[in-house]
């Protein structure tokens, strides 16, 4: 049964590929989010400390 | 009233509340999705027509919603930002365009994958296509434009133009399928009168698309708070925030 779930009627490739690049695209979204603003706090703070 | 509508242009406001939506969105999106996707990928038929094949749907078309979504809240927040000049709304703009962007891209990928199977083609220069792959070059025009400027405000000004002028391209995507004799298929949510889709199929779309506008709105909420102590770094909301006020040299708020 695990079988076919996989093989996705013989779509396999194209449902798993489109499944898997979407995720890879919200997981991209995620983390580019975060290190942009780790990035702008930790900038931030040294601008603000060197023009003090 | 009118203070209510005040507090939602003040920065520090802005950056508090999305710090606090933001963990909430994040978490019921998730949750969501993965019932979406057990709904989709488990519970769902196979379609009489595409088999399994059309299990795509349930990224394919919540990738295309939020990749419009995005670009008009990207083009509302523009036309604010221009009109009135709001720290927030030119805050809100820049940090939409990268996410969207993904989206748009996620669309054309999914997009091809369904195509090949079920067309026989990954590409085809039909209107709807076409005018998808266009959002994606807004897209990134509108991000390329915002770094070529030195000058921020002039950044944000000529930004603003490109992205109202972008919002043109929504209907057309939207209409492409009226208007032209297109490969891509017609409307099954968005157009007047029933959906053409069983509720059987449906509410897992549903899910996945609620999923996808709350990690949008999530994504967002990050993105904007970096961007307000950007813009922000000379005031004392920021110093305060960052923990960078000397008590007794500067007076606090």
């Amino acid at each position: 049964m695990i079988n076919e779930f996989f093989a996705m009627g013989g779509y396999g490739f194209y449902v798993w590929s489109s499944f898997g690049l979407s995720l890879l695209g919200l997981m991209f979204i995620y983390f580019s989010a975060k290190r942009f603003e780790k990035r702008k706090r930790t900038e931030i703070a040294h601008w603000i400390k060197s023009n003090k | 009233m009118k203070k209510w509508f005040h507090q939602w242009v003040s920065p520090p406001h802005v950056y508090t509340r999305a710090g606090r939506y933001l963990p909430w969105c994040l978490g019921i999106s998730i949750v969501l999705g993965l019932w979406g996707l057990y709904g989709g990928l488990i519970l769902a038929p196979p379609d009489y027509q595409q088999g399994d094949a059309f299990r795509i749907i349930y990224v394919h078309v919540p990738s295309a919603w939020l990749s419009m979504f995005a670009y008009l809240v990207l083009g509302i927040a523009s036309i604010v930002a221009l009109a009135w000049r709001f720290t927030v709304a030119h805050a809100v703009a820049t940090v939409v365009a990268p996410i969207g962007a993904i989206f748009t891209a996620m669309c054309l990928l999914t997009g091809s994958f369904w195509g090949k199977p079920m067309w026989g083609t990954w590409w085809e220069w039909d209107a709807r296509m076409t005018s998808e792959l266009l959002l994606l070059f807004i897209y990134l025009g509108y991000i390329a434009l915002r770094a070529s400027f030195d000058e921020s405000e002039k950044a944000d000004k000529a930004a603003a133009a490109f992205g109202i002028i972008g919002l043109i391209n929504l209907p057309i995507i939207h209409y492409s399928v009226y208007w032209w004799n297109t490969l891509h298929q017609g409307a099954t949510i968005t157009k007047f009168g029933k959906p053409s889709i069983t509720w059987e199929m449906g509410w897992p779309l549903l899910l996945m698309t609620i999923a996808f506008m709350l990690f949008f709105a999530a994504m967002v909420f990050l993105r904007l708070r970096g961007e307000l102590l950007e813009r922000e770094r000379r005031s004392k909301w920021v110093a305060n925030e960052l923990g960078l006020i000397e008590l007794g040299v500067h007076k606090s708020d």
